[in-house]
């Protein structure tokens, strides 16, 4: 399956963007500005294998944590449905909810997948200024790893020093 | 990241081979003992052994995915530190251990067994529990994860063929078997 969509590019400013994270409470890009942000659209909760994207991401987060970037995980599921998938795979980085209206942030990133219904598997280094980096569409099957991302965080630091 | 990955770093003296290291074919895993795709690679990798014999060297990193699998990160530094009191051979031993007894229930591969597995593998286990203890190769274990995140690895098992990722099928022998032939005559031609 080819990726259906075209993302942002480097360069590009990141959508601004509020999103549910639990049932009662939101996070905003803006809540990080100053901070790299990691944006990683995915299909979907409970993919049936051990080393998903996610749980993989789970046990790279203290590489990224050494760049100061944060973490957020973007798919159409709910937060119900979100919380229930962080608890079980013990995910320490929150899930966001393209719920409502359904994928809107993910198409504003070009990263939704019409046909489906879900978010493309898409990742997104923002700098803290708000500025996409790096991004990358991976075809819809394939786990991207995390080697990506960390060479983007290392290409910002770079920039800054 | 459309470009082949490749293993960094390459296979180097610290790590754990079997076999030739002449060998035209150098088959390296990243694995977890705990992950039930990586218990059922290893049979498959044993045939892979048996028929290639001299002509494929095998190596084995650590990818313990320990969210998801709790006893993952202990399982491999106890093979880490069988290696270290006692020798290879003893480290292949358990490493033979921790895959044929992990999926057997659910406390297989909690202390207690990793000790029980040590003492079998050819030490006398007591060192082995200390080190655990005192998480004495947590930071080679987790050097050999990161290696694994800067090489591509996305799961477990991954392989890579002479350094380059196998994104094949590694669950039919017969496949795996014909790939790493082709690498194979790559390689000596």
């Amino acid at each position: 399956m080819t990726p259906q969509s075209t993302t942002l590019p480097a360069g590009a400013r990141a959508p601004a963007f509020t999103l549910p994270v639990t049932a009662d409470q939101s996070v905003s890009l803006s809540d990080f500005a100053g901070k790299p942000v990691i944006l990683a659209f995915y299909p979907a909760d409970w993919s049936p294998v051990c080393g998903d994207q996610m749980a993989l991401y789970n046990e790279v987060l203290s590489e990224f944590r050494k760049h100061d970037a944060v973490l957020l995980g973007v798919s159409v599921d709910g937060p119900w449905c979100h919380a229930a998938f962080t608890a079980s795979r013990k995910l320490h980085f929150p899930l966001l909810s393209d719920f409502e209206p359904k994928g809107a942030v993910s198409s504003a990133y070009g990263a939704y997948r019409q046909r489906e219904g879900t978010s493309e598997r898409a990742l997104f280094v923002i700098d803290g200024d708000g500025i996409i980096r790096w991004s990358y569409l991976s075809p819809i099957a394939v786990n991207p790893g995390a080697d990506g991302i960390l060479e983007a965080l290392e290409a910002l630091d770079g920039v800054k020093a | 990241m459309t470009s082949p990955q490749t293993l960094k770093p390459p296979v180097n003296d610290n790590d754990h081979a079997l076999g030739n290291s002449d060998a035209p074919v150098t088959l390296v895993e990243y694995g977890d003992y705990e992950c039930p795709h990586c218990a059922r690679a290893h049979p498959r990798v044993k045939a892979l052994q048996k028929r290639f014999g001299d002509r494929m060297r095998f190596v084995f990193r650590n990818f313990p995915l320990s969210e998801v699998h709790p006893h993952a990160l202990h399982a491999a530094q106890a093979a880490e530190s069988v290696s270290a009191h006692a020798n290879a051979v003893a480290f292949w031993k358990m490493h033979d251990l921790l895959f044929e007894n992990a999926q057997e229930h659910e406390d297989a591969l909690d202390d207690d067994h990793l000790v029980t597995y040590a003492r079998a593998a050819g030490t006398n286990g007591e060192e082995v529990q200390l080190d655990l203890e005192r998480g004495a190769f947590s930071e080679q274990v987790r050097a050999d994860f990161l290696s694994g995140v800067r090489s591509g690895v996305n799961g477990t098992p991954t392989f890579f063929i002479n350094g380059v990722r196998y994104d094949g099928d590694w669950s039919t022998v017969a496949t795996f078997a014909a790939d790493i032939e082709s690498a194979m005559t790559a390689a000596v031609s």
